[in-house]
């Protein structure tokens, strides 16, 4: 393994860069960042569309979400790559193509993770802001939002975290990201498919695994604001039984 | 100030209120009791438009209520109303809960509507208490910080929907206090209650509902000491202990409980 990092290590990291287009795993993570930040505002906005009290908005949007996630991402990725007005053929628009096949893929999941942390708050709060004169939008904006969203963070989490290992599908596509990588890499060793594939495990391994803990600990700091649980989630989630 | 004009209100096919007419008075403190069920907390509710009507009108200060034409929002940052279980923000500290409205639905700047809080949290003896989380605060401190937080929209009139019913009864007593002080500063209250040793001293008058329909209103002595109604005297009745002492606090006891 230390002879394909030592003859390789650049074209894992940034592909052909600076001789061709940006690839590998810095490829990876702006493709993970860009979706990420994308889809969570896209979630949550799909989230509140779903419990909107308009049916205009209602429809069309739960429609979305049940044909989407009734969809492998495989799928939705394939959509992009031919339907999406302009997405083929066209220099190096496979990182548009991929970008937008998970932030809608993405968004529908979240969106169900949104809708779960703001049906599964007490009506009181929403009454209780809309009794101050607080418009629909600015209820949802200070109060609900902030505490269902807190509530759902583990599962937001996990759904990020999920995003970034489907970044690799881009494969697919033809798109020179982390996994495309090796595959190259691969083919022209030939011999050393077991090192290439165990560097790819354990790097993805290392950017998931390193998300999910800094999580956990943003998670157990927000304690003392967490009010309802004095000592924190942390361990209120270690005093349920397994 | 408020007046209720044939109010009907129906759940399906169950009529919750019954040609509900009813007129409150600008300073007036009227407390609203009934069985369980009766319509009462409904009759409030429609008040700041959280339950809608079926048919009549309810005036707040000569402007109808659910009519068409009417801002919501401007007509509840004018309605201050106080629930049963508080719903205080949790996620934000009581001078936070105190600010939020008026900062967003009055438009005060930080500084000017930080001020307010604190008078009003000051008000309620909860100066010292501004930075915690409502879970760090007892029931009858939470009860408490809820009044305040309605008190800074400036209402014209004050809802309470059984303030004192979900609290330990060592705390009744402390958020009462607070309750009739507020009546004797001259605010309009309508609050709903079983506390009828509290509506006797401070209420101006009772109103007793009864499957949606008002039984009785009187001034709070002749309710207690001679309800015309025999409807209010069976109510008043069953609320009587089997036990020797009476349930509600009567005012000599609930004086001598704060002091």
């Amino acid at each position: 393994m230390s002879s394909v990092l030592h003859d390789y290590w650049a074209y894992f990291l940034v592909g052909q860069y600076p001789n061709g287009p940006l690839g590998g795993l810095a490829l990876t993570l702006l493709l993970g960042v860009s979706a990420v930040t994308l889809a969570l505002p896209f979630g949550v906005l799909l989230g509140l569309a779903r419990l909107s009290p308009w049916r205009a908005l209602r429809w069309p949007v739960m429609a979305l979400v049940y044909v989407v996630r009734g969809s492998p991402l495989l799928m939705v990725v394939f959509w992009a790559y031919f339907f999406m007005p302009g997405s083929s053929g066209r220099g190096n628009s496979q990182f548009a193509t991929m970008l937008a096949a998970l932030v809608v893929f993405n968004g529908a999941y979240l969106a169900e993770i949104v809708r779960s942390g703001l049906e599964a708050l007490p009506r009181g709060q929403l009454e209780a802001a809309r009794s101050l004169g607080l418009g629909y939008l600015q209820a949802m904006r200070h109060v609900v939002l902030p505490q269902a969203l807190r509530n759902v963070l583990p599962s937001l989490v996990s759904q990020l975290v999920v995003t970034i290992k489907e970044t690799s599908l881009g494969y697919i596509i033809g798109l020179t990201e982390f996994t495309f990588i090796a595959t190259q890499v691969d083919s022209q060793l030939i011999t050393h498919s077991t090192a290439v594939y165990t560097l790819v495990a354990l790097t993805y391994f290392a950017l998931c695994g390193g998300l999910s803990l800094l999580a956990r600990r943003l998670d157990a700091r927000s304690g003392p604001q967490a009010g309802p649980r004095p000592g924190g989630w942390a361990q209120a989630r270690r005093a349920v039984p397994a | 100030m408020i007046e209720f004009r044939e109010v009907s209100k129906r759940h399906g096919d169950t009529l919750v209120l019954d040609r509900v007419s009813l007129r409150i008075a600008s300073g007036e403190t009227v407390v609203v009791c009934g069985p369980s069920g009766s319509g009462k907390s409904t009759l409030l509710r429609t008040i700041n438009r959280l339950e809608p009507i079926n048919s009549g009108s309810i005036l707040l200060e000569g402007q109808d209520i659910h009519g068409p034409s009417l801002g919501l929002d401007a007509l509840r940052a004018r309605v201050g109303f106080v629930f049963q279980g508080f719903n205080l923000f949790p996620h934000l500290t009581a001078l936070q809960n105190c600010m939020l409205a008026p900062m967003h639905v009055l438009g005060l700047a930080p500084d000017a509507a930080r001020a307010r809080a604190m008078e009003l949290l000051a008000r309620m003896g909860l100066a010292d208490r501004a930075a915690a989380w409502p879970a760090q605060l007892s029931g009858g401190q939470q009860q408490r910080v809820a009044i305040a937080r309605a008190l800074a929209m400036q209402p014209a009139v004050l809802l309470l929907d059984e303030p004192t019913s979900a609290l330990d009864p060592e705390m009744v007593s402390e958020v009462l206090l607070v309750i009739r002080d507020l009546a004797h500063q001259g605010m309009t209250l309508v609050c709903v209650t079983h506390e009828l040793g509290f509506a006797r001293e401070v209420a101006d008058r009772v109103v007793l509902i009864d499957a949606g329909r008002v039984v009785e209103v009187a001034p709070a002595a002749s309710f207690f000491d001679h309800p015309a109604e025999e409807r209010t005297r069976q109510f008043l009745a069953k609320l009587r202990s089997p036990f020797a002492q009476p349930t509600a606090l009567e005012p000599a006891a609930l004086h001598a409980k704060i002091s």
